[in-house]
């Protein structure tokens, strides 16, 4: 069984995140940049999958310039198997993107498609979905849990009421969600032998795809700071506050 | 214009989110459809035609649709797009799963998760988790969107009494199939709609804690919410996530109990009206969003605020 697995070069989870002065996007220059976490979830997924001798080979794709290659080389050290670059220096749409994907997929010919449920820069939660309709094939977004039994996918999902349990007919696609499972560090010798796995490089034009963004970024401003209020001393002080200054209780 | 909006809703009531929804339609201005797709679900279309603003209502009524399942409703949403220019749903878990799909199917892109109208293509949504608001325009022949609830004040539920049309078209993939859910059954109020929201954290210690926050809960009429950290700990269950990758509440007022305040938990409370913070750790992040701040510990703090109420 093969596997598909695509990643996103981000912000780092960690670093706060600031508007630029002339408020035209975020800033985003000397800024540390890392594998997108849920990206890193389907990685860890994909990985356990083939550890437990259900997948055979794992392919990660991103889309991007140069440097996301770093990404590339990051989940080729927690144990994909060859990796593919999708060069551009144009921001693509969230259709472009599902659209490259899917002309890979039409190549590679995976069995099943791992992408994380949504990147943590532009939080729009919608390749996987675009991806699996432009295929035809079944999509199990935001998955906590996921079993494989011959061509059956079994996958449970993280829905607003609670958890919710389908049947896939693989080929699929399915979007991890935060439990999914943890992932794993990479060793040192894995980043080491992570080097001389192979990466290739393709253009959208090799692939019979043009990218374009029909999204345009207007302007982005700081959202509308809180401040913070007071510190109440007790109890019945936060009651007599929330009572007659608030009147938020009764 | 002519919008279409998918229904939110289990198949008995109508989700009130679905009224933030046509909210959020009227402020793009056109005529609105509300398309009502589940099974055995003809009380929800009653009920949807009695909303504000809702010119007509479409009922597609079968098994294929029971479970909100993205392969079917996705395409019935794709033989209806003709007639209109705007389609939306709520950002919920159903909206977010079948919405992109639909944009797909019809080759276009799709804006997620929209909490600000600047005009019929022009929008505002969060990015980089509630840390900076982008102003963004679409240049797509239709405009496929998912709405913040909590972004817009709810239309009126009833008063209105609009036509309903029942659709016969039934779409059904072979390729998937629903095995069984496990909702959370409460008497509480949807986390949310709720007008208030008690959440709880790591400092609550264990689930059984969590016992603390359900009575008082119970006392205010309130909804029970959790940090990622409570989740993640296994204390309560993940449909109870506040947070950027949980429910984004916007209630009147939230009591944040044992919270640090992760950037994560504050993107999703941060538009509350008032908001608690009960804390042992008077330099924990979340009193700096906080109007009424409270350092104590919480199992002394709780129990006297519940007994005061």
């Amino acid at each position: 069984m093969k596997i598909l697995v695509a990643v996103k070069r981000v912000i780092d989870y960690n670093v706060k995140v600031r508007v630029k002065a002339d408020r035209t996007d975020v800033d985003l220059a000397n800024v540390k940049m890392a594998l997108n976490p849920f990206c890193e979830i389907a990685v860890e997924e994909a990985v356990r999958l083939k550890e437990q001798g259900v997948a055979s080979e794992i392919l990660v794709v991103s889309i991007g310039s140069k440097p996301c290659e770093e990404q590339l080389r990051t989940a080729l050290a927690l144990g994909a198997d060859r990796a593919l670059r999708v060069d551009t220096d144009v921001l693509p749409d969230a259709l472009s993107v599902a659209r490259v994907l899917a002309k890979v997929a039409e190549t590679e010919q995976p069995d099943l498609i791992l992408l994380g449920k949504q990147s943590i820069d532009s939080d729009n939660n919608q390749t996987g979905q675009m991806l699996a309709a432009l295929l035809d094939r079944p999509q199990a977004t935001f998955a906590s849990e996921v079993k494989i039994d011959g061509d059956q996918l079994q996958v449970t999902r993280e829905v607003d009421g609670g958890l919710q349990t389908l049947n896939l007919k693989m080929p699929a696609v399915v979007t991890t969600d935060l439990r999914l499972n943890e992932p794993r560090y990479a060793s040192l010798p894995n980043i080491m032998k992570a080097k001389k796995k192979p990466l290739e490089v393709k253009t959208p034009a090799d692939l019979g795809v043009s990218i374009s963004s029909q999204i345009k970024l207007i302007s982005v401003e700081p959202p509308a700071e809180r401040s913070a209020g007071i510190k109440v001393g007790s109890v019945a002080e936060l009651v007599e506050k929330l009572r007659n200054e608030a009147k938020v209780i009764a | 214009m002519s919008i279409l909006i998918l229904a939110e809703h289990d198949n008995q009531t109508l989700k009130p989110v679905t009224l933030n929804v046509l909210a959020a339609a009227g402020e793009i201005g056109g005529d609105i459809t509300l398309l009502v797709a589940g099974h055995g679900c003809q009380a929800v279309a009653e009920q949807a035609a009695q909303a504000a603003g809702v010119s007509r209502v479409l009922l597609a009524d079968a098994p294929a649709y029971a479970h909100q399942l993205a392969e079917n409703v996705s395409k019935l949403l794709l033989n209806l797009a003709d007639d209109y220019e705007h389609i939306l749903a709520a950002a919920t878990t159903t909206g977010k799963n079948i919405l992109p799909r639909v944009a797909a199917l019809l080759g276009v892109n799709t804006l997620t998760d929209v909490l600000g109208v600047e005009s019929p293509k022009r929008f505002k949504r969060a990015i980089y988790a509630g840390n900076a608001i982008a102003t963004v325009e679409i240049d797509e022949p239709k405009v496929v969107m998912t709405i913040r609830g909590t972004a817009f004040d709810p239309v009126a539920a009833t008063g209105h009494n609009a036509s309903i049309t029942q659709l016969d078209q039934v779409y059904e993939s072979d390729d998937v199939s629903f095995r069984h859910e496990a909702l959370a059954a409460s008497d509480r109020p949807e986390l949310t709609a709720a007008r208030i929201v008690v959440s709880g954290g790591r400092g609550l210690g264990n689930g059984e804690n969590f016992d603390l926050l359900y009575q008082m809960a119970d006392k205010l009429g309130a909804a029970v919410g959790a940090s990622r950290a409570a989740v993640d700990a296994g204390y309560v269950p993940n449909d109870m996530q506040v947070g950027q990758t949980g429910k984004m509440v916007a209630p009147e007022l939230y009591i944040a109990v044992g919270i640090s305040g992760a950037i994560q938990h504050l993107a999703g409370m941060k538009d509350s009206k008032v908001i608690v913070a009960i804390n042992k750790d008077e330099e924990a992040p979340i009193f700096q969003v906080a109007d009424y701040g409270l350092v104590a510990d919480l199992f002394d703090a709780v129990p006297e605020l519940q007994a005061s109420l």
